[in-house]
């Protein structure tokens, strides 16, 4: 491809000959920088090529598959949940899943609450316990959500009950390290006021700290509780209760018309969560805070 | 009545309606939670009967079978390494090819689904849904279709995370596109260039770099991804994860949950100082 200006339309030979005689600098090509970037994406293709090489990913696969799925994806119309009581089973599990996330969420939240203080600068005990709860929650956080599911059914056995437990660990790692953020990033001076008055600690962080803290707190605990919405839908896959277990079952046996049945429902139960928790978000911190 | 006891008097309506509703939004909670705590099989006394083996499996899993802590041996601990580390790598090399191919993907779509690049409303509504059922379904899910087409192994996962990709950093992408800087744009018009021209000496300039972070954020996500893609067989060390927490191998567990953790941590960090040059230099220039 010829840069625009080289075809020059709207600049004569002479000009160009002039300009090109008077900032000879700027008509010369660019290599500075460039034989790196080049390296670069050549190494970078070099190790994708080598990727699909030894991952097995052969093109006679690849097109035999895409075959196999157009089939797939033609048997999964019109999604289907063949009867009535099938389709009321499969919203029972959705509202599991629903339950699931409630529940997980919230007793994240309740249990990060204070610990957040401890992780935070301002109002730890001291920097040790400050270090050890930050490194805490990047473990939690660290593990996926689906390992601690599998860990869970280990202590608390098949169902939902692991399912909530592996979403209180991972959120316990969200809110932790988010909580703390925020409770760094409010104000001192509503504190100092507090003091002057002559209040005690107790009263500094409830009158200062708290009123700052909670719409924003609410917040993040809303939008992570529409993500869990997502999280607690596959959690059932290897076993933790909710839609998933129903999700996968299907796929095993092909029910593919279910499958698309119950995919849709998903993704409309996710889109109707985040409507909702936008607009309560909004009623109660208000648009301006965003 | 005079005026400072009225404002008194709204004062207190004002008070007492923020705390009617926030009882009553505490009692809608209050009952959600219990309908929920029914729904989910949740008693109390069930977990307090349990919490004591949740302390007892981390107990387990730092130990080896001799009953020596796990740090005591690292050699016995680690007996599988060069097993785990070759599984280590192929779901590494599983998140940056998946990567690579949804960037690709994101790249081009990206252009469509940005109302100053593309001037048809229906090319632009259509890509945003498109991207949007991409990045909605979660990749597991993918990855569970693409297993019974495809056969198990690493492909699956890759077309998963690719899909997953796709959505997530096309949408990023194209608000990336929408923010630049129309000038060039309008510059590459005027001397007669086609669209592919614009494209390339005017926004791929401009947002190249951002892209670049982008992708890069993207491959720390898809690092985690691919390690449980093999739950459900599409490739990676999730695979041998899933066999060791159901066989109860507990000195395996912690060993591949260390593995993991610390590959993550690694990854993260060296993505995070390349994301840092790479926004440095956008601001430099």
């Amino acid at each position: 491809m010829s840069t625009p200006l080289a075809q020059g339309h709207f600049v004569s030979g002479q000009t160009q000959q002039a300009l090109r005689t008077r900032y000879p600098q700027h008509f010369q090509a660019v290599y500075q920088g460039r034989v790196r970037a080049i390296l670069l994406a050549l190494l970078a293709v070099l190790f994708f090529v080598y990727g699909v090489h030894s991952l097995e990913m052969s093109y006679k696969r690849i097109v035999g598959g895409l075959g196999e799925l157009g089939s797939m994806v033609l048997r999964m119309i019109p999604p289907d949940a063949g009867s009535w009581p099938q389709a009321a089973s499969f919203g029972y599990a959705m509202l599991e899943t629903l339950a699931i996330a409630l529940l997980g969420t919230l007793l994240a939240a309740i249990a990060a609450f204070p610990l957040g203080f401890l992780a935070a600068r301002n109002t730890t005990i001291n920097r040790v316990v400050k270090f050890f709860a930050r490194r805490s929650f990047d473990t939690l956080r660290g593990i996926d959500i689906l390992i601690w599911a599998l860990i869970w059914i280990n202590v608390v056995g098949l169902g939902p009950f692991a399912g909530v437990l592996a979403l209180f660990m991972s959120d316990l790692g969200i809110f932790g390290k988010l909580f703390s953020e925020a409770i760094e990033a409010a104000d001192q001076k509503p504190v100092e006021g507090v003091l002057s008055t002559g209040g005690s600690s107790v009263a500094a962080v409830r009158f200062g700290i708290l009123p700052q803290l909670l719409p924003v707190l609410f917040s993040q605990v809303l939008y992570a509780f529409e993500s869990n919405t997502r999280s607690a839908s596959i959690i059932g896959i290897v076993g933790a209760g909710g839609i998933g277990l129903i999700l996968a079952e299907q796929i095993r046996t092909l029910e593919l018309q279910q499958m698309s049945f119950v995919i849709l429902m998903i993704l409309a139960t996710v889109s109707v969560i985040d409507y909702a928790c936008s607009r309560i978000r909004f009623s109660i911190i208000g648009v301006r805070a965003l | 009545m005079d005026s400072p006891s009225r404002m008194k008097e709204a004062y207190a309506k004002a008070v007492a309606a923020k705390r009617r509703q926030v009882w009553l939004g505490l009692l809608v909670l209050a009952v959600a939670v219990l309908l929920a705590g029914r729904v989910a099989e949740i008693s109390p006394s069930k977990f307090l009967d349990n919490i004591g083996s949740f302390t007892s499996y981390f107990y387990r899993i730092a130990h080896l079978e001799s009953g020596q802590w796990v740090i005591s041996d690292p050699v016995e601990w680690f007996w599988g390494w060069k097993k785990w580390l070759a599984l280590m790598g192929e779901t590494l090399l599983m998140a940056y090819v998946g990567t690579v191919l949804g960037a690709c993907a994101a790249l081009v779509l990206c252009f469509l689904a940005s109302k100053n690049m593309t001037h048809n409303n229906w090319v632009v509504f259509a890509t945003r849904r498109l991207l949007e059922f991409a990045r909605t379904v979660p990749e597991i899910v993918f990855a569970l279709i693409f297993v019974v087409a495809f056969s198990l192994g690493p492909l699956p996962g890759i077309l998963a995370l690719a899909i997953h990709t796709t959505g997530a950093l096309g949408k990023l992408f194209a608000e990336v596109v929408e923010n630049v800087d129309m000038k060039p744009v309008d510059g590459v018009l005027a001397t007669g260039g086609t669209w592919l021209h614009k494209v390339r000496f005017a926004v791929l300039p401009q947002v190249a770099s951002n892209f670049a972070s982008y992708a890069l954020l993207r491959f720390e996500i898809n690092v985690r991804g691919a390690a449980v893609l093999g739950f459900v067989g599409a490739g990676g060390i999730g695979q041998t994860l899933l066999e060791v927490i159901r066989k109860f191998y507990y000195a395996d567990v912690s060993a591949l949950l260390v593995l993991i953790i610390g590959t993550v941590m690694v990854i993260d960090a060296l993505t995070e100082q390349v994301r840092h040059r790479l926004l440095g230099q956008e601001r430099g220039a």
